[in-house]
């Protein structure tokens, strides 16, 4: 219960966030903008349009994700704001749950938007809209809610600044995984042993991206999509431990 | 005295921060030993960087002590049954600024689970206690700062707790609104809470307090009554204006007085004691010299204060068992 309203509290803060509607805006606009595109080019226009727009929902929601989770606990922290919820009897660890499941549900609402755009959009085109699409957008959410918990895990512990920057590397080098391990073949030892060490920590963010599979209609079997889901909530379950345990041991000052 | 009469208790409490890029070391708390107990309004006092708020910040398990204990209701500090009974009032306050009035202390009433009706009433009640309903609908950033302090007062009181923690309740607030919080620091005391808070205004703390810690470098330099503390200091002090005073008199009068103050025709002298004073009229009566004012030097926690912050005498103990 005490979760749940700093998460609605945290939720209606989000919503005040002039950041969060310029994002929303641009994210509608690029996924609008892809009509103009696929007026301009000839032949396969539905694939272009699909592809646009499910990399625009991607990209703002994970603008989102970074730019709003670095600020939920430093901003409380900085303007004080915590030193009355933690000294009720509320556990860090339940403040910081109930920040991630506002923002959680602030992307949710975003998301939601942004799919709704993009259904209108394929549909003014008459570009059919299958399962498919909806599975490869649930799949983006589980990256957001990843790299929420990835951006809280280092608001923890640096500045913003520095969470960003971190986290928007996690972003980039999750995407490049499998990379870094054919890289590392290439290297030393201790380069080995150092792009293994990547490979195994950071989050194979690859695994979420369905939008080849939904250009070329190539369905997903249910067991690989819970697969992959579960794989998501149990990342996301680890990194917000590790948050908790470093939160616990902050001074507030 | 039982254990269970403390409410807060501390034990060689220490804090020191490391600042700066070479982590230099900063003591801001220092082998602080005191307790609070069941019923009283408990000052702490100290000048500007003492370690009033690192104290308190400790106590309300924000950050945690380098080394020594303390508990609260006898529970460690930070545990959740610490944090239960208890109300607090961080300095400054700053709070969500996009909430009204009452939808920032209902958020806080969930944070205790009250919900529904029952939530609603104590939000009206508290509002009115701290003479804020007519802001029930307003958004906090248009709050002023003694508005937000007495909101923030609300909030410490929301789960009707039995020791209340103020860090600088008055500051920030006109000559009206510190009266009124004063008053409500004496009903909570009336209705059997515990009240503790730091100010560094002494004046707020002889009217209010039963008993006061005076810190000071985050040292603990006295502890005690009031009452006590104060006649441990100078008192008896009596400050005289003499006007016409002939010279032969003024030096009879002179070699009594702990200091003399000459402005043209005008004497200010301090004398010490009793007899002195006696001695004084005497010689002003015999010289037909004209006493145009005499003021008794009342001793205040002020002169303690600054007794102790020019660190002179020793440190006044007037704990009591
Ligand atoms: N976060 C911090 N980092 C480093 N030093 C700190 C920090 N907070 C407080 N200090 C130092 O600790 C000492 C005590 O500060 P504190 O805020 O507890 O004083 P205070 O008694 O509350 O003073 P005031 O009356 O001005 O509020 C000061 O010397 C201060 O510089
Ligand atoms: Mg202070």
């Amino acid at each position: 219960m005490k979760v749940l309203s700093i998460a609605l509290n945290t939720f209606r803060e989000n919503l005040r966030d002039k950041l969060l509607y310029n994002l929303l805006i641009f994210a509608l606009l690029m996924i609008g903008s892809s009509i103009l595109i696929s007026k301009l080019t000839l032949g396969d226009f539905d694939r272009l349009m699909i592809d646009i727009g499910l990399a625009s929902i991607n990209f703002f929601g994970v603008l989102i994700a970074i730019f709003i989770g670095i600020g939920l606990v430093s901003k409380e922290i900085d303007k004080k704001t915590i030193y009355t919820i933690v000294s009720k009897p509320v556990a860090r660890y339940q403040f910081l749950l109930g920040k991630y499941l506002g923002l959680t549900m602030t992307l949710f609402v975003n998301t939601t938007v942004m799919v709704i755009g993009l259904v209108l959009v394929l549909s003014a085109r008459n570009i059919p809209v299958d399962m498919l699409l909806f599975k490869a957008v649930a799949l983006i959410f589980v990256e957001f809610m990843v790299i929420t918990a990835v951006a809280m895990l280092f608001s923890t512990f640096t500045s913003t600044t520095l969470s960003a920057i971190f986290t928007l590397a996690v972003f980039v080098i999750g995407h490049l995984t499998p990379d870094l391990k054919t890289f590392g073949e290439k290297m030393d030892e201790v380069g080995r042993m150092m792009m293994d060490g990547l490979y195994y920590v950071l989050p194979n963010l690859e695994r979420f991206n369905l939008k080849g599979q939904v250009i070329h209609h190539l369905e997903i079997a249910n067991a690989d999509l819970a697969l992959i889901i579960l794989y998501g909530l149990t990342y996301t379950a680890f990194v917000l431990f590790t948050a908790g345990v470093i939160f616990q041991r902050r001074d507030f000052r | 005295m039982a254990d269970s009469d403390f409410v807060v208790q501390t034990e060689k409490l220490c804090k020191t921060f490391r600042v700066g890029f070479w982590g230099k070391k900063v003591t801001a708390v220092d082998l602080l030993s005191l307790e609070v107990r069941r019923g009283e309004v408990f000052g702490f006092l100290g000048p500007n960087g003492a370690g009033k708020t690192t104290t308190l910040k400790m106590l309300m398990g924000l950050i945690y002590p380098t080394s020594g204990t303390a508990s609260i209701f006898g529970h460690q500090i930070g545990s959740p049954d610490a944090k239960g009974k208890l109300g607090f009032l961080p300095e400054s306050p700053y709070f969500y600024d996009y909430l009204t009035g009452g939808e920032f202390l209902r958020f806080y009433g969930h944070l205790f689970n009250l919900w529904g009706a029952a939530l609603e009433k104590r939000v009206d009640e508290l509002l009115d206690t701290v003479g804020m309903t007519h802001a029930k609908d307003l958004q906090l950033r248009k709050f002023s700062k003694g508005m937000l302090q007495r909101v923030g007062i609300a909030q410490a009181l929301i789960n009707d707790p039995e020791l209340v923690v103020l860090d600088e309740p008055m500051s920030g607030l006109d000559p009206i609104g510190r009266k009124e919080v004063r008053d409500l620091i004496l009903r909570l005391r009336e209705s059997g809470k515990t009240v503790m808070f730091s100010s560094h205004i002494l004046h707020d703390a002889e009217l209010l307090c039963d008993r006061v810690a005076m810190i000071m470098k985050g040292k603990l330099v006295a502890c005690g009554h009031v009452s006590e503390l104060i006649a441990g200091g100078t008192t008896n002090e009596v400050e005289m204006v003499i006007d016409r005073l002939l010279p032969e008199a003024l030096e009879q009068i002179s070699s009594l007085a702990s200091k003399v103050v000459l402005q043209g025709e005008r004497v200010m002298v301090v004398l010490t004691s009793q007899q002195d004073v006696d001695l004084a009229l005497d010689v002003i009566r015999s010289a037909k010299a004209k006493l145009v004012a005499l003021t008794p030097h009342k001793a205040s926690l002020e002169d303690l204060f600054i007794r102790e912050a020019k660190g002179a005498p020793p440190a006044v103990e007037a704990r009591v068992a």
